[in-house]
């Protein structure tokens, strides 16, 4: 199954009028500011603008559609009500500028959103403008440079990264003026306590950790690194990535962090959307209150507002042009109501649950887990390293065959230092009976590898498309439609 | 228990499995003294029917009131089935096509997308969105920066007319890796930049010159003199661009002799609701030649291994999941669904309905000035043609009309006091399409009544 591309329904003169407005006034423009030629925009009728994106829509696998065990992005499921309540037209209709006085059941959400995420973080302070999780990174690392310039510190410009991070973090260092120092971690997932009490000096500004790590397990020495951290002069930031893993059940605040972003498109159930909007509010301890990005929102008495520029003058600024993804942060906000205080942990304990629960029959089954004595968090690996020294299939021949199962394929091939590597996060959401499916999947296709391998190699087979040519991609650039010369 | 499908019998099937005999024994890895207590600031839970209805009151609570503040973020007419599709499940609850196979829907609206955006800017490659239009120019002050190798200085010429918060956050983003932002001084007759008052940088390294047009305060740019100029100097120039504007204004591709070598700008105005503010999208295009140096996810058409057409990312050797410390941005997602909701939007509206939308803004904000303007102590403030905007000057204080006005439901325009003081008391105001004569009237009588009753007092 395809579907033509939307230029290709083109007939000149069609449209969707109903969708035009009724103007009879000519502009009056000056002709040298105007444009001469028309823009290729499709000419379609209302009806086949809605078959082709539906048609399209129906080429994607999601979490309405299928388990997506997609490690390190926790694509549980999300609320209905999350979208149909934040798209009310009081909320959608708001004005960014709008008066305070047309805005006080927005803020007064806004504002309870940044109190409940400073109680499940333990944090004392949270902004809610980062726009993504990566924006969350940048503005905390940007915090920690105005902390050591707002004391003169201004050798402090080094981050130290372990080597499984996310590659945002390396990347954030760099957008922030800073340099990367990377440590390795142990056999065992932990950070190397040798190596970062060799890296830390008077140019550390930071160390940027995620906790469970990128490798599926708790960092045991949390207390420890923090004071090697601090005792050296550096601040402590908390990659939130994972939080889904601890809500509720152990705090950054409470573990030495001073600042951390969250990913509220996976922790509290935003949609992923295709890739976007995600959503990455911050949270700092004491010292970092006053370089917050703004906006905030503060109360006074019973009424709330916009903290600005005025009021934290010492802040790193704005993010975006008004407050970040704030029809996001609605659906989050909701989200954390209809878990409410009992909620919180549950996510946690289910989702670790649901993940030691495959980890373990998996291993059942034969398969090698990347850090056998540890106790899988949200998500765990496996290392498919002897199959493809044995078989010659691989962790990507593996994924491409999932997703004929109809399962979306975990991550593969992150974190890099593991091989062959699957990561794997069911997440909570997800009915036993799915979780077993997926079992009954990798045991039916390790069989294949042994058995039929070439079915793995050229795997999806029930897909819209088979494995696509990205060398051929990358090389002969085709990135926009060009129409045929008639 | 919300969302959560395990029945007592799964969970201790699940425990057993393990070889655990609670949930909290998953949690032995943590040391005990850092496990957090009750978590006593979380209200308890509100079942559905209790959240609507919290929610409904609070939605109502921010009333509706009549709009005319643009500054940044438009209202414009939003056809039915770009929510309705952008909400389908299949889009909304999908990540990242990392497996192309498995989210051929997603890449290829991004390749419609970039097909688009490309077209309606005039130039060659589109990425697949950035997060909103401020965010979008700080990126392309960084791109232009790798791009621009004649200039070492890292030297970014932003002009007073492009929006105050857009050259904030450019700052803020862009500042920590040494850029340097200089403001350009605007035409107080006209409220746009003169190209003679740029004399004094010529000879000198400059990396790029930002052109906003419609500029910030909606009057139009003469963007082919001032794109030549910058040429001229080895800059590169930097286009922020209304979408809307383009169904009737000249792409960037075309301003001047080479037309710009970066454009970008806010998306929110195609098909993407108000909402407070975000979730928006930014776009950025630019000439092939650079397309290596652009930030963000770019979607590619190739075959598959019958030879069938497909789509995938590419050129990701650009990005932070490979180059880490070395790549363009630190920049993950994009705008996945407003991008989407951008491109329903531009495919039911078309290129005439576009051009429609465009010319109805410049008529109904021409008639809303007329209209204010024959109310004593209003005057326009710039005599330039204008698209959707215009700044009026008051003989009273912005800041009390506008809660006037306010306490009337009507939001009178963005007060430019704080970024604009040498203007006086002065009120940026904006119609759309959306807006009716009969807005207008009320919006003029409201104006007429709060004027009047601000001179009695």
């Amino acid at each position: 199954m395809t579907e033509k591309l939307i230029f290709e329904y083109s007939h000149p003169g069609r449209g969707a009028t109903a969708q035009h407005p009724n103007t009879a006034d000519a502009h009056g423009l000056p002709a040298k500011f105007l444009r001469t030629a028309a823009p290729l925009l499709p000419e379609v009728s209302e009806l086949q603008a809605v078959r082709h994106f539906t048609r399209l829509s129906q080429l994607n696998f999601s979490i309405d559609t299928h388990f997506y065990p997609l490690g390190s992005c926790t694509m549980k499921y999300n609320p209905k009500a999350c979208n149909q309540y934040a798209l009310l037209p009081g909320f959608v209709n708001r004005h960014p500028l709008g008066a305070e006085s047309h805005g006080q059941g927005f803020l007064a959400c806004m504002f309870e959103l940044q109190e409940m995420l400073k109680e499940v973080t333990g944090m004392q302070g949270v902004s809610l403008t980062p726009m993504a999780g990566a924006q969350g990174e940048f503005a905390g690392v940007a915090m920690i440079r105005a902390y050591h310039r707002a004391r003169g510190d201004h050798e402090r410009t080094e981050i130290i990264v372990p080597d499984a991070a996310h590659g945002t973090n390396p990347a954030t260092a760099t957008m922030c003026g800073c340099t990367v120092r990377e440590i390795p971690s142990t056999p065992e997932g932990d950070v190397d306590i040798d190596a970062l009490t060799a890296a830390v000096g008077p140019r550390t500004a930071g160390i940027m950790l995620t906790n469970p790590s990128t490798l599926g397990v708790f960092e045991r020495r949390i207390g420890q690194v923090a004071r090697i951290v601090h005792d050296a002069g550096g601040l402590l930031y908390y990659d939130g990535a994972n939080l889904n893993a601890i809500l509720g059940k152990v705090r950054p605040g409470d573990m030495g962090f001073d600042v951390i972003h969250m990913n509220l498109h996976k922790t509290f159930s935003t949609p992923h959307g295709g890739g976007g909007p995600g959503s990455g509010a911050v949270g700092v301890s004491a010292r970092l209150l006053p370089f917050m990005p703004i906006p905030l929102v503060g109360r006074d008495g019973e009424r709330y507002r916009w903290l600005t520029e005025k009021d934290l003058p010492q802040s790193i600024g704005r993010l975006s042009a008004f407050m970040g993804n704030a029809g996001v942060l609605l659906r989050a906000y909701i989200y954390m109501r209809m878990l409410g205080r009992e909620g919180m942990p549950r996510v946690a304990e289910y989702a670790t649950l649901n993940a030691n629960y495959l980890l373990k029959r998996l291993v059942a089954a034969g398969f090698d887990a990347a850090y056998p004595n540890r106790r899988a968090s949200h998500e765990f690996i496996l290392t498919l390293k002897r199959q493809a020294r044995t078989l010659n299939v691989t962790a990507m021949d593996f994924a491409k065959r999932l997703l004929d199962h109809g399962a979306h394929a975990p991550t593969t091939y992150f974190p890099l230092l593991v091989p062959e590597c699957l990561l794997i996060e069911p997440t909570e959401t997800e009915a036993k009976e799915d979780l077993d499916a997926f079992i009954e999947a990798m045991i039916a296709i390790q069989r294949e590898a042994e058995t039929a391998p070439d079915t793995l190699k050229n795997a999806p087979h029930t897909l819209p498309v088979r494995r696509l040519d990205d060398l051929r991609a990358n090389k002969q650039l085709d990135l926009t439609w060009k129409p045929q010369a008639a | 228990m919300p969302f959560i499908p395990h029945t007592a019998a799964d969970t201790r099937a699940l425990l057993d499995a393990i070889g655990a005999r609670r949930l909290d024994d998953l949690f032995e890895e943590i040391p005990a003294e850092l496990r957090a207590k009750a978590l006593t600031g979380i209200p308890d839970a509100l079942n559905e029917m209790e959240i609507g209805r919290l929610m409904a009151e609070r939605a109502a609570q921010d009333g509706r009131a009549l709009s005319f503040i643009g500054a940044g973020a438009y209202e414009h007419h939003i056809p039915s089935a770009v929510w309705a599709i952008v909400t389908r499940g299949e889009f909304y609850s999908a990540y990242t096509p990392y497996q192309a196979e498995a989210s051929q829907g997603t890449l290829q609206m991004i390749y419609e997308y970039q097909t688009m955006i490309a077209s309606l800017t005039g130039l060659e490659v589109s990425n697949a969105s950035l997060y909103d239009g401020a965010s979008a120019l700080a990126e392309a002050a960084l791109m232009a920066v790798r791009a621009n190798r004649k200039s070492k200085s890292a030297r970014i010429l932003v002009p007073c007319t492009v929006n105050p918060t857009y050259s904030r956050v450019a700052r803020a983003i862009a500042g920590n890796q040494k850029l340097v932002f200089e403001q350009l001084p605007y035409c107080t007759a006209g409220g746009h930049t003169i190209v003679e008052s740029l004399k004094r940088y010529e000879g000198q390294d400059i990396t790029a010159l930002v052109i906003q047009q419609p500029n910030f305060f909606g009057t139009l740019e003469d963007v082919d003199e001032l794109t030549d100029w910058a040429h001229r100097q080895n800059a590169l120039v930097i286009a922020v661009v209304n979408p809307t504007s383009l169904g009737i204004l000249k792409a960037p591709g075309k301003w001047g002799g080479l037309g710009v070598d970066i454009a970008c700008g806010e998306g929110q105005p195609l098909g993407v609701p108000l909402s407070s503010g975000g979730p928006y999208f930014g776009f950025m295009t630019t000439r092939m030649e650079h397309v290596r140096q652009m930030p963000g996810r770019i979607v590619g058409r190739t075959v598959d291994r019958d030879g069938k057409p497909g789509f995938t990312l590419t050129l990701q050797a650009r990005e932070q999941h490979i180059r880490r410390g070395k790549a363009t941005s630190n920049i993950c997602t994009n705008q996945g669904l407003l991008m989407m909701a951008g491109t329903i939007y531009l495919a039911l509206i078309g290129p005439a309905g576009l051009a429609q939308v465009a010319s109805a803004s410049v008529t109904r904000t021409h008639a809303l000035v007329d209209a204010l303007v024959s109310i004593k102590g209003v005057r326009t403030a710039f005599n330039r043609p204008r698209f959707h905007e215009a700044v009026l000057q008051l003989d009273r204080p912005a800041a009390t009309v506008l809660s006037e006005l306010a306490a009337r439901d009507i939001l009178g325009g963005y007060d430019l006091s704080e970024h604009f003081p040498e203007l006086g008391s002065a009120l940026l105001v904006c119609a759309t399409e959306t807006k009716t004569q009969s807005d207008i009237d009320a919006y003029a009588r409201a104006l007429g009544e709060v004027m009047k009753s601000a001179r009695a007092a």
